[in-house]
């Protein structure tokens, strides 16, 4: 591929590409980590396989996409032009699926989506309850692009607002679009990405620096591997628009190494680029130079904080410092270094493209633009979602997630990770934007919604929190380290059974001062998990104080099983499973649960048949004594 | 593999991959790990002088950073997935499960040294929960049954 000199050569390789697919059906299958945890390798070497020996190489072109959003019935297929949407994908389905619809435009009526409220088949993608009321912007352009192919990126459009700003722009006039969009950082604080690019433009020194940042920690989070993984141009390709405005010509995409297949796509990105003259020297022939640099992490939950970020780029140990000069205007080298998320650089190309009015007419007042959520824990469809901004989060969790299963009541939703805090369902039709979830104790984070039900303890999951940030803290400074520590002491001997009736002032005390003292934003944001569910679930820590009582019975020092003698049926499914032997009993005589030697496991709740139900939970009182072996 | 018959020519090609550029200390390091599985002695001992970084320093780099292993690790990893989506779907459960089946917790070798337990924060993969990766390999919800299976296939 000769390397392209200029926006019209740009244009010229894009109708060449067209023309070269026009007419062809074209088959995306799902293939990013989600998909290959339940088999979309096979099925895409199983469809390279089939079309070759049915002839019908020439017909039909195969993308092996990222993730299209509704994880759950991964590995799928996108079909076009007709749009049929396949789910559920095995290797087998593979040459039916070739002869029938790759072939004649047929559709399978077994592949396709069942919508589980009404039993129907849904064809079309766009039809499927869980995509309907999404706006997928961003992430929705992962079905159109194979995750290696810059072509299919290019045929898209791609690259063409990077052509516009290098042939047609001053670097003014593209902050001035930025700040104008109102574009927020996607990774949490939501600073208006403008003013930053602002900032470090303005800052004094030639030698800049451009970050992406992809150290996605949060646990419950990844929206921004799925974008990296599924379509890694998209964001490089603001990654550029970014330097060109602020005036860098170095850039890094800080990676988390536990997310290795978007390291590598982001390296074959690369690559491509580099020979189609899209990243190096004189860039499109505008005399732009710019290079990329991939950066793996080592696994540090603190190293997503910008000033540790840079530290770590640096080669060192990813400590935050004090920012009283932001890192705007210092920071990788003591250079002006401006840092954005994955999902914030990949909103800019469109940006550019469509203008800053079509932007800031999505969304809030204070808001614009769309989120990614990755809406996930005890909710019926569990995927990445894209929605505007100020959709509620009923609509969110009831409409596009279908609900909680098991005809379980929804106890409360967490978002923005272990910064954030849990929201009651009496807050259910809040707006999620920003700054409402602030208001209400959380934070938007970097886009995690964990759903929880009925079944989930609110304490467990403060401690959760604590324990994790306990790990996760630097320790560089005292209030996050100590502070950390004491939490997870006192909320240890609450869910032990052993809390003391001051703990809920003292973990309130102790989260005040954190939010206060703190260094950096874990330490300060790092009891918001704590207060919030203080805030909202009180009851839950006065029962496990006061009652020795677990409600949703998941604190294992305050539950125990026990097996109902009206129910048990005395099939020895549980007795058989029982890793301790502790259930005693035989076929057709009642089954008792000897709690002396009972190591609270659960496996036998979870064996006893749907149908009998038998083990149950309890807390706050002892099990009943077993009844006397009744007669015959 | 004991420290001495570690062959150092693969970490002096790491850091010659990398221009001998001190900035990508942590890239080498990473390096290392991967090919080691392990990081000795002798091998940051040789990342110091070559790299002219004391040798405390690359220790304090190695101690901060999870993915870095200062003992030998298995030959397998496995690593339990412990995020909050798969916390709130019984993460718990399966490390235990995981814990009987293999005899070791988490950070622990087994003593032939086939396998390493680990606990991760988030693998990414949400909508899997509970997740465990073996080696390169997603898991979705493995039953007790198929954690034999899984442990059994790995030689």
């Amino acid at each position: 591929m000769p390397r392209l000199k200029s926006a019209a050569d740009l244009e010229k390789l894009r109708q060449e590409i067209l023309s070269r697919i026009n007419g062809k059906r074209i088959i995306s299958v799902t293939n990013g980590t989600d998909g290959r945890t339940r088999g979309s390798k096979e099925v895409v070497q199983a469809l390279i396989q089939e079309i070759e020996s049915q002839g019908l190489k020439e017909k039909v072109q195969l993308r092996s996409t990222g993730c299209h959003g509704f994880c759950e019935t991964e590995p799928a297929a996108l079909i076009f032009p007709e749009e049929i949407c396949y789910v559920g994908l095995k290797p087998e389905d593979v040459p039916e699926i070739v002869s029938e619809t790759l072939s004649e435009g047929k559709v399978i009526e077994r592949l396709l989506y069942q919508y589980p409220a009404t039993g129907q088949n849904i064809a079309k993608e766009s039809e499927i309850p869980f995509y309907q009321p999404q706006s997928r912007i961003v992430l929705g352009n992962n079905r159109f692009v194979d995750m290696e192919s810059i072509e299919d990126y290019i045929a898209l459009g791609g690259y063409s607002a990077l052509a516009k700003v290098l042939s047609e722009m001053s670097s003014e006039e593209v902050i001035d679009i930025v700040r104008g969009s109102n574009l927020r950082g996607r990774g949490g604080a939501g600073f208006t990405a403008g003013v930053k690019w602002d900032t470090t433009h303005n800052a004094p020194g030639d030698e800049k620096y451009v970050i992406v940042n992809a150290d996605e920690g949060d646990p419950g989070a990844y929206m921004d591997r799925s974008l990296l993984e599924g379509n890694p141009h998209s964001v490089l390709e603001g990654l550029i628009i970014g330097a060109y405005a602020i005036g860098s010509h170095q850039g890094y995409v800080y990676v988390r190494q536990e997310y290795p297949l978007a390291v590598e796509n982001v390296s074959i990105a690369l690559k491509q680029m580099r020979e189609y003259g899209l990243v190096g020297e004189n860039i499109l022939g505008s005399g732009f130079d710019f290079n990329i640099t991939v950066h793996r992490g080592a696994g540090a939950f603190v190293s997503g904080e910008s000033s540790a970020l840079m530290a770590s780029i640096e080669g060192r140990v990813g400590e935050p410092r004090p920012k009283y000069i932001r890192t705007a205007v210092s920071g990788i080298r003591e250079k002006p270094s401006n840092l954005n998320n994955v999902e914030t650089w990949a909103n800019v190309p469109l940006i550019l493209n469509k203008g800053d009015d079509w932007f800031s007419k999505i969304g809030t007042e204070g808001s614009k633009g769309t989120k990614i959520f990755s809406l996930v824990g005890k909710v019926n469809n569990t995927g990445l979602v894209e929605v505007p901004m100020g959709m509620t989060l009923r609509e969110i969790i009831y409409k596009i997630g279908g609900g909680i299963p098991g005809g379980k009541k929804f106890k409360a939703v967490q978002t923005g990770g272990p910064s954030g805090g849990v929201i009651p369902e009496s807050l259910l039709d809040l707006h999620v934007d920003f700054d409402e979830l602030s208001r209400a104790g959380s934070m938007m984070g970097s886009g995690g919604m964990i759903v929880m039900d009925e079944d989930t303890c609110m304490v467990d999951v403060a401690k959760y929190f604590v324990d994790f940030l306990c790990f996760e803290s630097c320790g560089k400074c005292i209030p996050c380290r100590e502070g950390l520590y004491q939490m997870r002491v006192i909320l240890n001997r609450i869910c032990q059974g052993e809390g003391m009736e001051v703990d809920i002032e003292l973990l309130t005390v102790l989260g005040e001062m954190m939010r206060e003292c703190s260094l950096c934003a874990l330490g300060q944001t790092a009891s918001n998990p704590v207060l919030s569910s203080i805030k909202y679930f009180r009851d839950e820590y006065e029962a496990h104080i006061a009652e020795k009582r677990c409600p949703a019975c998941v604190c294992k020092p305050l539950t125990t099983y026990y097996i109902d003698p009206e129910k048990c049926m005395a099939c020895m499914i549980c007795l058989r499973s029982c890793p301790v032997e502790a259930i005693s009993g035989g076929k057709g005589e009642m089954h008792v649960i000897n709690q002396e030697k009972c190591t609270k496991c659960g496996t036998c709740f979870e064996m006893c048949p749907d149908r009998f139900s038998a083990v149950v939970k309890i807390s706050g009182r002892e099990a009943p004594a077993p009844l006397k072996t009744p007669a015959g | 593999m004991k420290h001495s018959e570690q062959d150092l020519s693969t970490i002096d090609k790491i850091i010659d991959d990398y221009g001998g550029n001190r900035d990508a200390l942590i890239q080498m390091l990473l390096g290392a790990q991967a090919e080691y599985r392990w990081l000795s002695n002798p091998v940051l001992t040789r990342l110091s002088k070559r790299l002219a970084i004391p040798l405390s320093y690359i220790y304090n780099v190695t101690t901060f950073y999870k993915h870095f292993s200062l003992l030998p690790k298995g030959r397998h990893s496995v690593s339990v997935c412990l995020g909050t989506a798969c916390h709130v779907r019984g993460a718990a459960r399966l490390l235990d499960r995981v814990t009987d089946s293999l005899g070791i917790g988490p950070g622990q070798t087994t003593p032939d040294e086939k396998f390493t337990l680990n606990t991760v924060n988030c693998l990414g993969c949400c909508a899997l929960g509970p997740a465990m990766v073996v080696d390169e390999t997603y898991h979705s919800k493995p039953s007790a049954k198929e954690l034999e299976q899984i442990f059994a296939a790995c030689e």
